[in-house]
């Protein structure tokens, strides 16, 4: 009785999903062991308790766009690296969900969550299950000898947290993602993400607000903090994602910062370029 | 010369504490092939007959009379307290007063092996960890815990042990949590019927079997062999599959309640579970095993059905 109520409600979960997509990705292989799980307790079946919300988000609120996605090898480690806007990063969920329902085979897309996250009851558990990995180096250096994606941020919270007159201008590149990928020999795949400015277009940070309640940032948006808690969702805009051509670098990923950056503005560089196609090509923020 | 003297004698291991489960278990596998003298101050019962026993304190005088007595050929120091009921004090005392002795007459007698059994939990269970941590990570097991803070100890001074004494052939194994028909607190813990979990947590768990770990032992005697080790066992699982696979039924409480009813129970002596080893069942503290099964060639043999049906099976019967 219970085990039907159970899978009753296991399916009604998956609906929003086309179920050719929901059995492709539950069988996909993403490493994991004898038991169902990768080291790091992902399992695809998990997923079930997050892509009905994902899919929603990206079919019909963000109706986000694709381009190029064939550029993501089928297998093997390779490494996604995208520019990180909008207030709150809905952009790595649409990321991650368009590599698992409009990618074939599906890949899931692993992402680094920060240190604090596996402390919070319930999310963590979730997030681990669902393939989010604790952001420290050497994990990620396992993740990609594992030949997974790993989806990463070069610009972090300064990307995300930036104000709109500087929209679609690339923020500083931390440096780790390209030692990493030297190191481990890993193919880099550009990813940039159009329309996720919009979502939240701040005017200005008031950091001493954001120091006393402990945010990254406190931005100011024209419906936040106006409009109360509803101000802080993000308007439905229409995302973009463009996928570039895998970049390959050779070298020693323990040479100087100012060789290791060259490498890194390459791939800034064609970050960008992506971005500006995307700005080009679209006719308006909503649709 | 005659034919006796050709043969060459069996090695002579001593073994300190090894009246515990875990002792008993180094001693039945190793006893065929080596001499083993067994050091213990506890009554040592259920041991095979051809191994002598010292019923002594690992700190009194007399235990120098065993190395005196004979040429070792190693020592095993599994004498190392874990019991949180103890008093700190003798705790500490007994733990680290006992293997600097056990390292000294290891120096003074030229003993060319010495293996020690730390522990995983020295790394300690914290959200910041890497998920599989290698030899070289912090011992933090001690921020919170401190009744861990001896082992830590111990661990650091056999590592100054071992820069000190190149000449002898120091081994630190760091096994993950032991389980199988012993009595200590993994394998009790997996043994309630109704275990207490932490609500919206489920961390990723290494297991090993009782075994395994005596594998790694009689492994780490093989000459040449040096260092610090982890060990593990089969793949990681979810806490939760490991308790599923039991057919346990777990009790997930709100983690302020279960650290104040454990406070409770521990005051009132209902219980012997130290508040800050709920880290265990809240966060990951796994290891990276491959330097073992590189160096050592350690493989394990039992599977996680096979822990999980010798836990259900309870301790030896003695």
């Amino acid at each position: 009785m219970l085990e039907k109520i159970r899978d009753r409600v296991d399916d009604a979960l998956v609906a929003p999903v086309r179920p050719d997509v929901w059995e492709r990705i539950k069988a996909m292989d993403a490493g994991q062991n004898e038991y169902g799980f990768d080291p790091f307790g992902f399992n695809p079946e998990s997923l079930k308790y997050i892509i009905p919300l994902a899919v929603s988000l990206y079919r019909h609120y963000f109706r986000v766009e694709v381009s190029n996605i064939e550029n993501i090898p089928d297998r093997g480690r390779v490494l996604l690296v995208s520019n990180h806007t909008g207030q709150i990063p809905m952009d790595g969920m649409m990321i991650a969900t368009a590599t698992l329902v409009d990618k074939r085979p599906p890949r899931m897309a692993r992402s680094m969550m920060e240190r604090w996250v596996p402390s919070i009851p319930f999310i963590s558990t979730i997030f681990s299950r669902c393939g989010q990995v604790v952001g420290t180096r050497e994990n990620a250096r396992i993740l990609l000898k594992r030949e997974n994606c790993v989806l990463v941020f070069p610009e972090g919270v300064r990307g995300v947290n930036k104000t709109y007159d500087r929209a679609y201008e690339l923020e500083r590149f931390g440096l780790g993602f390209m030692r990493l990928a030297l190191e481990t020999e890993t193919p880099i795949v550009p990813v940039g993400v159009v329309g996720a400015e919009e979502q939240m277009p701040s005017l200005y940070n008031v950091k001493s607000l954001a120091k006393i309640f402990g945010m990254p940032a406190f931005p100011i948006t024209p419906t936040w903090p106006l409009l109360g808690p509803m101000g802080a969702l993000p308007l439905p805009v229409k995302y973009r994602i463009y996928f570039g051509e895998p970049l390959s670098f050779e070298g020693d990923s323990d040479d100087e910062d100012k060789v290791i950056g060259a490498k890194v503005e390459r791939v800034r560089q064609s970050i960008r370029e992506l971005l500006e196609r995307g700005l080009e090509e679209r006719k308006g923020v909503f649709f | 010369m005659t034919k006796r003297s050709r043969r060459r004698r069996k090695q002579r291991v001593v073994i300190t504490g090894i009246g515990g489960n875990f002792g008993r278990a180094v001693a039945r596998r190793l006893h065929r092939q080596y001499d083993v003298i067994g050091i213990d101050r506890r009554t040592v019962r259920h041991m095979p007959k051809d191994i002598e026993i010292e019923q002594v304190d690992i700190r009194r005088r007399r235990v120098e009379d065993v190395f005196r007595r004979e040429e070792l050929d190693a020592v095993v120091h599994l004498n190392i307290m874990h019991d949180p009921r103890t008093q700190q004090e003798e705790h500490h005392q007994f733990n680290i007063v006992g293997t600097q002795k056990v390292f000294r007459l290891c120096a003074e007698h030229r003993v060319p092996k010495v293996v020690v059994l730390s522990s995983a939990d020295v790394y300690g269970p914290d959200p910041r960890n890497d998920q599989f941590l290698s030899e070289e990570a912090a011992l933090m097991g001690g921020q919170n815990f401190e009744a861990i803070r001896d082992l830590i100890a111990l661990d650091m001074f056999c590592n100054t042990f071992f820069w000190r004494h190149p000449e002898i052939e120091t081994v630190i194994l760091r096994p993950v949590h032991i389980v199988g028909r012993v009595n200590n607190a993994p394998s009790k813990y997996l043994r309630l019927q109704k275990p207490p979990t932490i609500m919206g947590f489920d961390p990723m768990v290494q297991l090993i079997h009782v075994e395994d770990v005596v594998t790694a032992v009689e492994r780490a005697l093989t000459p040449g062999i040096r260092g610090v080790f982890n060990i593990a066992g089969p793949s990681p699982v979810p806490l939760s599959y490991v308790l599923n696979e039991l057919e346990r039924s777990p009790r997930p409480l709100p983690e302020p309640m279960l650290k104040s009813m454990l406070k409770t129970a521990w005051t009132l002596k209902l219980s012997d579970w130290p508040v800050p080893e709920l880290d265990h069942i809240k966060y990951v503290c796994m290891v990276d095993d491959s330097l073992a099964r590189e160096m050592l060639g350690f493989e394990h043999s039992h599977g996680l059905n096979q822990i999980l049906r010798d836990v259900q099976k309870g301790p030896e019967p003695w």
